[in-house]
């Protein structure tokens, strides 16, 4: 493909709906801003009704913002209808035309595009081969398994050399290990081609395995971007924190702040970590501890309780209290190690620099 | 149950299959030897053939027009934001044909457009203007019948999947294109299914011929005079074999061939909303013409209540006057006419209800050899025409089975038409339980035996409360068709009855409408009171809404 690589820019948009039954309006989107850059993929990530599908509808040109401007390149977009947008997407539904065959399918936006027959041959192959489907050309998309749908859904939105290709929730109706070897194709893909790519979707490790760049949101306005992990480290609330991966929180309030370090009162408990700009003593401050950064010792580390412990096969899962705040944390590889069961008083132990404060 | 079967397949078998059975053995061995010598007799009648070919004329004609106006009205409703008040008349459009009789519309349009037309003759002088005949027809029966394709093809448009339609514009197909490329294609044989609808509907129209058709003679009306005129009854039996032939292969292919293929294309789920058109250069163009040609078809009821308040149609229009009412009950014989019409509906609509729900119960919960005979012969007689119907009952009842004596004494009794009523309603109402009963999840019925309720607990205690709205509209529907029949029913009434329908002919034919219109008036607000209650009470003591959305 030799088109110039565009980004998208979203400039303070808007989408305010109407609730079909109070009547009230209220902001499916607020005041966002983005800056996807070209040839990047990025994700648009969060719970279901926190404005991502209508976001990435919004670029397609299949709902017009109420406020904002987007941008694809340089050009405003805005009153552009879907069809005079150089934009592609892969539906959830896949939505192939099931009174075409394949070939057909995939050639459509060709021929609204009024390229020649044998050019639109070529291309057709051509990008059937890429999404490795050769051979299928002629059948009919109720012949096809949820997979091959996929990838004609994929391939018809490729064959039209868009600027930027849009997916919305597109593996949501596979099985999960489809899921996985999909999600790794489509990565493929846009990496051979280089096209700029959006993709929504509500599930965390889908978005960790093919982004560069990761756009948390909730409730219509954008939580985070950053790449997975940034999200994943440092992430700029609880929200996020919690919603990529499990997170524990530790309350606790700071005593004295000694250079790069900090003390924290947790739980009746000093606990010394590395601190960030910006702290008073005597603030409240959360700590946010990953499950898989802590390990269970019979001493040494913050005095806890077990009241869980069970075996899951590639880890042992254990849920502890400390004073009153509950942790769960996971031990891999737990064939060699002490496994403690309910009941039991141990420590917590977890290196100061697996941690992030919020 | 054995009982139950065995009174059914004979219910059936005497009063579907039996009629249809000795037109034929009439038309082939009437004049006392077997052989195809009546046949060969009606089809060199010029009449006859002609009547052929104006029936199948017109029935194209207005299966293409209505399936046309049922799409441009449905897909408006579906893809274009309305405003309130044109919605509003879509909805009154899609009442109408429910809850008047099927003729009422040649009333109006020989007030509006005849003669004597307000229209014609008022407002653009135009004295000899002539509504009687091809076009006539054609008109009132497309009013008449497009409501029921704009129903039909509203329920196949909102099963298009939005993201079909979504995914050809984001490639760069434009909306003139999405419609043609995606939405038509989806559609037609939806839309060949409508048409076929149509056709059968048209081309077994008894009353509208009969009153606008003027010398323009249609197959239906052709046997009326055939067995009313020229006492011909071997003649008419052979003419409704032929009737008969045409509606039952046009009714197979819309059965066998076109529904299948509809629900194949069609199976999809709307994923979400489907986001409706606001482009005014689309919206207001569309919303004009679809919300005029709804208030012209309101305004050609309205025609009718009003009609029958002027002292005289055509000449005299103020004072308003109650006379053609009380006329109606002075001298008339209104009030007879609406207690024989109203009780004998009455009687006919629980029986069809109860005997079309047992059906379906049979048909879709039970398993017996009988089954498949039981579930053909009730859809049978959607195919038969009214008119077949009634001269299939002359034939067969009016010297007892097989002219043995043996029954004869229903002939001409109120039970023959309470049965031509049940008859009539059976195919929609069994059709509707059927699809009602289906939508009913079997486990919900197995986790009731599972607890412990025997057969019958389980029918009054689960199924019956999730049918009870089918079962009243059955009942309703039925109730609303006997009252305003009239295709059999002008056949087999004796002069003991008074029927109301019949009554609006006979005075449409002398040329009374403004009593006929009083007539009709009538018969609308019963309909149309029926319908009401129906509606209230399917609200109040109904299966909640909440039950059915989820």
């Amino acid at each position: 493909m030799e088109k110039v690589k565009k980004g998208v820019r979203l400039d303070h948009i808007s989408k305010i709906y109407q609730d079909p039954k109070t009547g009230k309006d209220f902001y499916a989107v607020r005041d966002t801003s983005l800056n996807i850059e070209p040839g990047s993929f990025v994700t648009l990530l969060g719970p279901s009704g926190c404005g991502k599908t209508t976001t990435l509808r919004m670029i397609a040109g299949f709902e017009s913002p109420d406020e904002g401007e987007i941008y694809l390149g340089d050009e405003p977009i805005n009153e552009l209808t879907p069809n005079k947008r150089d934009t592609a997407m892969v539906f959830q539904s896949y939505a192939l035309l099931p009174h075409y065959n394949v070939f057909d399918n995939v050639a459509y936006g060709l021929k609204l595009r009024k390229v020649p027959k044998d050019e639109i041959k070529a291309r057709v192959m051509k990008i059937l081969d890429l999404v490795e489907l050769t051979g299928m050309e002629g059948r009919m998309t109720n012949q096809l398994s949820g997979g091959q749908q996929q990838r004609v859904a994929l391939a018809r939105a490729l064959v039209i050399e868009p600027s930027v290709l849009l997916f919305d929730e597109p593996l949501s109706n596979l099985d999960a290990k489809l899921r996985v070897s999909m999600r790794t194709e489509i990565r493929r893909i846009q990496q051979e081609v280089g096209i700029t790519a959006i993709y929504v979707t509500h599930d965390q490790s889908e978005a960790m395995a093919l982004s560069d760049q990761i756009i948390i949101m909730n409730k219509g306005v954008v939580a985070q971007m950053g790449t997975p992990q940034e999200i994943y480290y440092h992430p700029v609330n609880e929200f996020v924190a919690d919603f990529i991966g499990e997170a524990n929180f530790l309350k606790g309030k700071l005593l004295s702040a000694a250079g790069e370090k900090v003390t924290l009162d947790v739980e009746g408990n000093r606990v010394t970590v590395p601190g960030k700009p910006g702290m008073k003593e005597g603030g409240e401050y959360t700590i946010v501890l990953r499950p898989e950064a802590a390990c269970l010792a019979e001493a040494g580390g913050l005095p806890c309780k077990v009241v869980l412990s069970c075996f899951m096969g590639s880890y042992q899962n254990y849920h502890v209290m400390v004073g009153n705040t509950l942790v769960k944390l996971e031990e891999h590889n737990p064939k060699n190690r002490r496994i403690f069961s309910v009941g039991e008083r141990c420590s917590l132990m977890f290196e100061p620099e697996s941690v992030h404060i919020l | 149950m054995v009982t139950t079967i065995v009174v059914l397949i004979t219910f059936l078998t005497l009063f579907i299959l039996y009629p249809l059975a000795i037109l034929l053995v009439d038309s082939f061995v009437g004049d006392g030897s077997f052989g195809f010598s009546i046949f060969q007799r009606i089809f060199a009648m010029k009449s006859f053939t002609r009547a052929i070919t104006n029936t199948l004329k017109v029935g194209f004609v207005v299966g293409i027009l209505s399936a046309l106006i049922g799409l441009l009205f449905a897909y408006v409703e579906v893809y274009v934001r309305m405003n309130k008040f044109v919605g509003g008349l879509f909805k009154v459009v899609s009442m109408l044909p429910v809850v008047s009789p099927p003729f009422v519309l040649s009333l109006s349009m020989i007030m509006l457009f005849g003669r004597a037309g307000i229209i014609t003759r008022f407002l653009l002088h135009i004295y000899d203007n002539n509504v009687y005949g091809y076009w006539g027809i054609v008109i009132v029966q497309t009013l008449t019948f497009f409501p029921v394709c704009y129903m039909m093809l509203k329920g196949l448009l909102k099963n298009i999947d939005p993201s079909l339609e979504e995914a050809a514009r984001d490639m760069g197909a434009g909306r003139w294109r999405v419609f043609s490329d995606v939405t038509l294609p989806l559609l037609l044989p939806g839309l060949g299914n409508a048409f076929l609808v149509t056709f059968i509907e048209s081309i077994a129209d008894f009353a509208n011929p009969m009153l606008i058709g003027g010398s323009y003679d249609t197959l239906a009306t052709t046997i009326y005079l055939q067995i009313t005129g020229a006492y011909d009854k071997a003649g008419a039996a052979a003419m409704a074999v032929v009737l008969l032939c045409i509606t039952l292969a046009m009714f197979a292919v819309q059965k066998y061939y076109l529904e299948a293929k509809t629900a194949a294309t069609l199976t999809g789920k709307a994923s979400r909303a489907r986001m409706l058109i606001e482009d005014k250069s689309v919206k207001i163009p569309l919303t004009i013409f679809c919300g005029l040609s709804a208030a012209f078809v309101i305004l050609m009821y309205i025609c009718v209540p009003i009609g029958a308040l002027f002292p005289t149609w055509g000449r005299h229009f103020f004072p308003l006057t109650g006379k053609w009412f009380s006329q109606v009950f002075t001298r008339y014989k209104g009030f007879k006419a609406f207690k024989d019409s109203f009780v004998l509906s009455l009687i006919s609509a629980p029986v069809t209800a109860l005997l079309s729900m047992i059906i379906s119960y049979l048909v879709v919960k039970r398993k017996f050899k009988a089954k498949g005979f039981i579930e053909a012969v009730s859809m049978l007689a959607m195919a038969v025409p009214g008119t077949v119907l009634g001269v299939g009952y002359i034939r067969g009842f009016s010297g007892g089975i097989f002219h043995t004596g043996l029954l004869q004494g229903i002939y001409g009794t109120g039970l023959i038409l309470i049965i031509v009523f049940v008859v009539r309603s059976l195919p929609t109402g069994t059709r509707s339980g059927i699809s009602a009963l289906r939508q009913i999840d079997k486990s919900i019925e197995e986790s009731a035996y599972d607890m412990g309720a025997d057969s019958f607990r389980v029918f009054m205690t689960v199924t019956l409360p999730l049918i009870k709205d089918s079962f009243l509209s059955g009942l309703v529907t039925a109730f609303v068709r006997s009252i305003t029949a009239i295709s059999a029913i002008i056949l087999l009434v004796t002069p003991q009855y008074l029927l109301i329908t019949v009554q609006i002919n006979e005075f449409a034919e002398k040329g009374s409408y403004s009593l006929a219109c009083a007539f009709a008036t009538i018969l609308i607000v019963i309909t149309y009171g029926a319908v009401l209650l129906m509606n209230l009470f399917i609200k109040y003591f109904g299966t909640s809404k909440s039950i059915k959305e989820d």
